[in-house]
């Protein structure tokens, strides 16, 4: 199962995760982690999810998820897990 | 497991400092295109790439949202055109026929630019040859995305003399043909020493004929990367810094063969190399000079150039060939006037002269890159420039390269502007001294002796 990194950067506001959780839930997208900080004053956030369920090309999930980003004035990137495993482990 | 802050370095890498896949080049062989009737010739040519190339830049862009990774461009390379045309193409109006045929298969596939209009000359010419390269000012002036490569010696064959006087005629008069577009078919024209088979990299990227049939080259780059990484070891000794770039260039090579991988798969065409070179762009932030500078010169061009440059090329092929088993092309780091802000601020403040620029080509990747010099210099003086830089490459085994641009109609303090990823260039003065009796002296000069190193 190829996972895939959900990371949202952005000014910290309410309702973030609940809106982000929300869209992953009505596409059956599995959240295995979260992990998150406030880096000065800056919501910065990464989930890893399965997303093995969803009816969606892996283009238009990246388009939808980086929409509702834009509508609550945050950045959301969704990527797979390869990128970084190529970069960061031997 | 991943962390966040491996994922936030990777973002940042990519966001702020401009960390790019620079191409994925499709190299495809002709060969087997090959007709004695030049129509049906470009009819095999423009079929056998739009077959193979027609889903290069669509998988392309799949990979780059995959990973959220640009793929700035894709590009083809293709079996040296003189090899191609040679049986069908018996003047010089044939092979600008097959230029606009190239032209019309990359158009249709939307890669930007399509390379191997070239000739590999570096012993002698055959008829099939020197047509080419006759017909190359036409086929730049006329063709939008094809470039143009020839080899003209090697550390093997020595320099052909006759094709580098030949050369130093046709990229003036390929000035003269362009000259109402600041001379762009300058820009799509490289001269090589010893050129390599797999390089992905335009302007000199040619489908080499000890290739397989097609195969996907990767080209990675990230100035920015290595730049940023190296603001942290301000003032630490050679061995941090050699460490910092080691690892930065292994993490970016990372990328690079992940996306090579993907793409190959995808297009179910087998994976070649990857090209781990830091190739600048006019972009703030994604500059060779700054790396440079960083290391700790004013400007480059300063004494301690060359070996500042020396010890980043070494160190960015040392984690680069650890980081990916098929290392190849031009890997190391590409030194461009104009495609490079750093480098122009360094010719306008008066620090770096085309002299300077040869010497660094000697500890680089490639060669003379993207300079713009006057309009009036003679094909003579171009045909010298070629010499000087060619003999570095055979002496020193290595690929060396010219791609100047005689800028027609304007002189030294002029500024020229090409736009896009190629930039613009302050025009750089040539030493006027004449080489005229050297260059029309006509043969080879022999390969050079392998032993007595010193």
């Amino acid at each position: 199962m190829k996972k895939t990194i959900i990371t949202v950067v952005g000014k910290d506001t309410v309702g973030i995760i609940a809106k982000v959780c929300t869209y992953l839930a009505e596409n059956k997208v599995n959240i295995l982690d979260i992990s998150q900080t406030i880096v000065q004053g800056f919501f910065n956030m990464m989930m890893i999810v399965d997303a093995g369920k969803i009816d969606k090309s892996f283009g238009q999930f990246s388009d939808e998820i980086r929409a509702i980003g834009e509508d609550i004035g945050v950045q959301i990137r969704v990527q797979q897990e390869d990128i970084f495993n190529s970069m960061h482990r031997i | 497991m991943i962390n966040i802050f491996e994922v936030n370095e990777t973002n940042k890498m990519i966001e702020q400092e401009n960390l790019d896949v620079r191409t994925i080049t499709l190299g495809i062989s002709l060969l087997d295109c090959i007709d004695s009737d030049v129509d049906k010739l470009c009819d095999k040519v423009y079929n056998k790439i739009t077959t193979l190339a027609k889903d290069l830049v669509s998988t392309g862009e799949e990979i780059e949202k995959k990973y959220g990774i640009p793929i700035v461009n894709k590009r083809i390379s293709i079996t040296p055109a003189a090899i191609v045309g040679g049986a069908a193409c018996k003047t010089e109006k044939d092979f600008v026929k097959l230029a606009k045929t190239l032209d019309k298969a990359a158009k249709k596939v939307g890669v930007n630019f399509l390379g191997g209009y070239s000739a590999l000359v570096s012993k002698g010419m055959t008829a099939a040859d020197e047509l080419l390269i006759r017909s190359i000012p036409e086929a730049l002036s006329v063709t939008e995305r094809v470039c143009s490569s020839i080899n003209v010696g090697s550390t093997k064959t020595g320099l052909n003399m006759d094709a580098v006087k030949l050369m130093g005629e046709m990229v003036l008069k390929t000035a003269e043909y362009t000259k109402e577009d600041d001379c762009l078919g300058c820009a799509k024209l490289v001269v090589f020493c010893n050129a390599p088979d797999d390089n992905p990299f335009m302007a000199g990227a040619f489908h080499g004929v000890t290739e397989a049939d097609a195969i996907i080259n990767v080209g990675v780059s990230g100035p920015g990367v290595v730049k940023t990484a190296l603001e942290k070891v301000r003032g630490e000794n050679f061995e941090v810094l050699c460490e910092t770039i080691k690892k930065t260039a292994f993490k970016v090579t990372r990328v690079g063969q992940l996306v090579a991988k993907e793409a190959s798969e995808k297009l179910g065409i087998p994976f070649g190399i990857i090209d781990l070179s830091l190739a600048p762009t006019p972009a703030v932030g994604d500059s060779v000079a700054d790396i440079l500078k960083e290391i700790g010169l004013e400007h480059p061009g300063a004494p301690g150039t060359t070996a500042a440059l020396a010890l980043l090329n070494d160190q960015v092929k040392k984690g680069g060939v650890m980081a990916s088993s098929y290392v190849g092309g031009l890997s190391g780091a590409f030194i461009p006037v104009s495609e490079d802000q750093g480098m122009i601020d360094a010719v306008n403040a008066g620090a770096l002269t085309i002299e300077k620029l040869e010497a660094m080509t000697c500890v680089c990747s490639v060669g003379l890159d993207m300079i713009a010099i006057p309009g009036d210099t003679s094909a003579d003086t171009i045909a010298g420039i070629i010499a000087d830089e060619s003999a570095i490459g055979m002496i020193n085994q290595k690929t060396t390269a010219v791609r100047v641009i005689p800028v027609i109609g304007k002189g030294v303090g002029e500024t020229v502007e090409f736009g896009g990823l190629l930039g613009y260039a302050p025009i750089m003065p040539v030493n006027s001294f004449s080489c005229e009796q050297f260059v029309n002296r006509g043969g080879r000069i022999p390969a050079p002796i392998h032993s007595f190193k010193n």
